[in-house]
């Protein structure tokens, strides 16, 4: 069940990063790189279980959190262009 | 079933490759870049480097794409085709890909137990990592207690570094706001 479940993260993988590499837009890529970091946490996860080590699943969690924020910065950087936005700032 | 993974995963790592290096816009080549290095984090995982991986996902995936996209705010987002022909470079990299080629022959097989690098300090570090009552991750053990020192000094050059940036841009942004200020004051 595991085999078939790598199997099926890495046909997606690979849907994704034709996207990614195909995209006509900005945004295909900025998606397309968050479905990655997504998918990088399931194979995370499925290998943990693969090879007999579902402690692993911890590390996907982290890998998630990292995820969000990574596109938030990339999304916040192309909205204003700057990290430290504040709107009180006027800047 | 792990070098069938590896495969899939190293194939998708040339594509994205071949895409940044015949990509001309510059926020798109950011965004492939966070995809190569999540893409080399999963080689990491399931080379069973777990904490590599983590380091490369935080700083590659993580931090460099928020670093290259300030830089891309900064400068423009077109990159202009270049002038130079890309035989040199090309025959550099090839040159270069063939000896480490060759020279992955001379090395043990991956995962051996008997290979140089397993006998000399990893069963010491092993035996006295159980005995004062280290971290129960030998690498952790290494990393933070064998090499405490060693951690320290890192962290030191990191910390003065980002110091130093932070003073340079600080000053930056104040000699620009008054600047403007002032501008404003003679109109």
């Amino acid at each position: 069940m595991f085999i078939a479940a790598t199997i099926a993260v890495l046909a997606a993988l690979t849907l994704t990063v034709s996207r990614a590499i195909l995209g006509p837009t900005v945004f295909d890529r900025v998606l397309a790189g968050n479905s990655v970091g997504t998918l990088a946490i399931l194979l995370l996860a499925v290998v943990g279980f693969l090879t007999g080590r579902p402690e692993w699943l911890d590390i996907a969690l982290t890998y998630a959190l990292l995820n969000i924020i990574g596109t938030l910065a990339v999304l916040k950087f192309f909205r204003y262009g700057d990290l430290a936005y504040d709107d009180e700032d006027g800047a | 079933m792990v070098s069938f993974i590896q495969g899939v995963l190293l194939t998708l790592l040339a594509a994205v490759t071949i895409a940044i290096v015949r990509q001309r816009n510059l926020f798109g080549v950011v965004i492939l870049a966070g995809i190569y290095s999540f893409l080399m984090a999963s080689v990491m995982i399931v080379l069973d480097a777990v904490d590599v991986a983590m380091t490369e996902a935080s700083v590659g995936a993580g931090i460099s794409t928020v670093v290259l996209l300030a830089a891309l705010y900064l400068t423009g987002s077109r990159e202009y085709p270049s002038a130079h022909t890309a035989a040199v470079p090309l025959f550099v990299s090839a040159v270069t890909a063939v000896a480490l080629i060759w020279g992955t022959n001379e090395l043990p097989r991956f995962g051996l137990a008997d290979a140089p690098i397993h006998r000399h300090v990893a069963p010491s570090y092993l035996e006295a990592s159980a005995k004062h009552e280290m971290p129960p991750n030998v690498v952790t053990a290494v990393l933070a207690d064998f090499r405490g020192y060693d951690t320290l000094g890192e962290t030191t050059v990191i910390f003065t570094g980002g110091v130093g940036v932070m003073l340079l841009l600080r000053g930056r942004r104040k000699r620009l706001k008054s600047g403007k200020e002032g501008k404003e004051g003679r109109a």
